[in-house]
């Protein structure tokens, strides 16, 4: 247990430490997600009550948009000089490594979560109800995402159409996560009658069997 | 199993099931649409007619499509893949391939045919708000991102893989689907299930299993001829494979033979 949670630290440093020296997160990212949050309104002709009515479910779109770019970055690390036969050639467990890389993502996430944040407070004016709501929701979204597609960022690499294929194999199975996040943001800003904490409980459910299929799934795909 | 060298997909059996199939739709398609009544009831207060009227007609192809799209085919592409990655045997990845892929088609076609027939009952082509045309359709897409995944020039075994494990990820959505009008009660438009609470009888009843019948046989014969076309590709690819490598070898062997 040791080796593996010393396994786990190591990768997810490795990537952290990868993305922090390169910025590619807050350089390329954050400036990408804000951006969709701006072209949402100008789609919607910049009428701030709209705005704020559609404020999680754009937010949640624009992570999900964001999250493929974080996706194809974390698998490109490993492709380029086939680092993850390296990896495995190190004896490291693929369960470890899978948790490792989605724990970076997830980083990224969550920072990208606190932009997006400031940006729909000081775009489409949103207000905060139920703070304790906002994070936690956030947190159990994040985890949800990262580890769906840390699984799906491996099944898309090493081929040749990986940024057109990642999208139609991984937007649809996150589609119940936008729903459920959707929702419980709708209940932390107070815009619509919704059990943010019952949905919240939902995108739970769905992180932990995310985690447990890619663990053990993780380990079928880097046999290669 | 069939003679493989012949380069064909059919066997006297599958003809035989495939002339079946064809007699089975036929006469299908004359009591869905002329021999079954039309839905007509009696409002109980105003007595006026109301019911689906004609449009009931189209419910003997969409319910078998139903179970065959989003249900049958899904659950038969991810058993076939739990074989392929237990067994690593080409036979369970083919299977799965034939499957899901034939699933695609039916899965679609509900979707549409489904609009079809809500447009007059529901009076919407599309409900956004009805968790099964939801969740179906989440489905249709992950099962077309199989078949992109499949469409790939990629090794194999990794190939086989991979997509063994989207289809074990589409299938958790199949009970999600199946329970999704029972959970969400008042998130669908959809009624709970008419044929296990034995709400219909007579002509319809009899109609609607010849359906399933109908469809069910339609579904083998379709996925036993993309099976055999799926293994014929397959052994196309080994024999272009091994004729390239004989190619090189005679050509490596006249080159050394010039050379002394």
């Amino acid at each position: 247990m040791k080796q593996f949670m010393h396994d786990f630290l190591l990768v997810a440093k490795k990537d952290l430490r990868i993305e922090i020296r390169s910025r590619v997160i807050i350089n390329q990212v954050v400036p990408f997600a804000v951006l969709v949050l701006v072209l949402f309104g100008f789609a919607l002709d910049a009428d701030q009550r709209t705005l704020r009515l559609f404020s999680p479910g754009l937010f949640w779109v624009a992570v999900l948009l964001s999250l493929l770019l974080a996706i194809q970055r974390s698998v490109s690390l490993e492709t380029v000089n086939d680092s993850l036969t390296g990896l495995k050639l190190a004896g490291l467990s693929p369960i470890a490594i899978f948790l490792g890389k989605s724990m970076a993502i997830f980083a990224q996430i969550v920072v990208l979560e606190i932009f997006l944040t400031g940006g729909i407070i000081i775009f489409y004016g949103s207000v905060i109800e139920d703070p304790t709501l906002w994070v936690v929701a956030g947190l159990v979204t994040a985890i949800a995402v990262s580890v769906t597609g840390t699984l799906y960022g491996a099944l898309a690499s090493g081929l040749e159409v990986r940024e057109t294929l990642l999208p139609i194999l991984l937007l649809p199975v996150l589609a119940p996560v936008l729903i459920g996040a959707t929702k419980a943001y709708s209940g932390a800003l107070g815009e619509t009658v919704s059990n943010g904490w019952q949905w919240t409980g939902l995108l739970s459910l769905f992180a932990l069997i995310a985690a447990t299929l890619g663990s053990l799934a993780y380990g079928v795909l880097v046999e290669e | 199993m069939f003679k493989q060298n012949q380069g064909v997909t059919s066997s006297p059996k599958s003809r035989l099931l495939g002339f079946a199939t064809l007699l089975g739709l036929v006469t299908l398609f004359v009591f869905a649409f002329f021999l079954t009544d039309p839905d007509v009831r009696l409002h109980p207060t105003t007595g006026e007619e109301i019911g689906q009227f004609d449009a009931v007609r189209l419910l003997y192809l969409h319910v078998p499509m139903a179970i065959i799209g989003p249900y049958l085919a899904p659950l038969v592409g991810a058993v076939a893949s739990v074989g392929y990655l237990i067994k690593r045997t080409p036979w369970w990845d083919v299977t799965a391939n034939a499957a899901i892929e034939v699933g695609t088609i039916f899965c679609g076609l509900v979707l549409v045919q489904g609009s079809i027939w809500g447009r007059p009952v529901w009076n919407t082509w599309w409900e956004w708000g009805d968790v099964r045309i939801m969740t179906t359709l989440i489905l249709f897409l992950m099962l077309l991102g199989y078949l992109a995944l499949r469409r790939i020039v990629a090794d194999e075994h990794k190939q086989a893989r991979r997509s063994a494990i989207v289809a074990l990820v589409a299938a958790i959505n199949l009970p999600i689907i199946n329970r999704s009008v029972e959970w969400w009660e008042s998130r669908t438009l959809h009624q709970k299930s008419t044929l296990s609470e034995l709400k219909i009888e007579d002509l319809t009843f009899f109609t609607l299993m010849m359906g399933i019948v109908v469809f069910l046989m339609l579904f083998t014969w379709l996925v036993l001829h993309r099976f055999r076309l799926g293994w014929l590709e397959k052994e196309s690819l080994e024999q272009e494979a091994l004729t390239a490598i004989a190619e090189r070898r005679a050509e490596a062997t006249t080159n050394e033979e010039e050379t002394s």
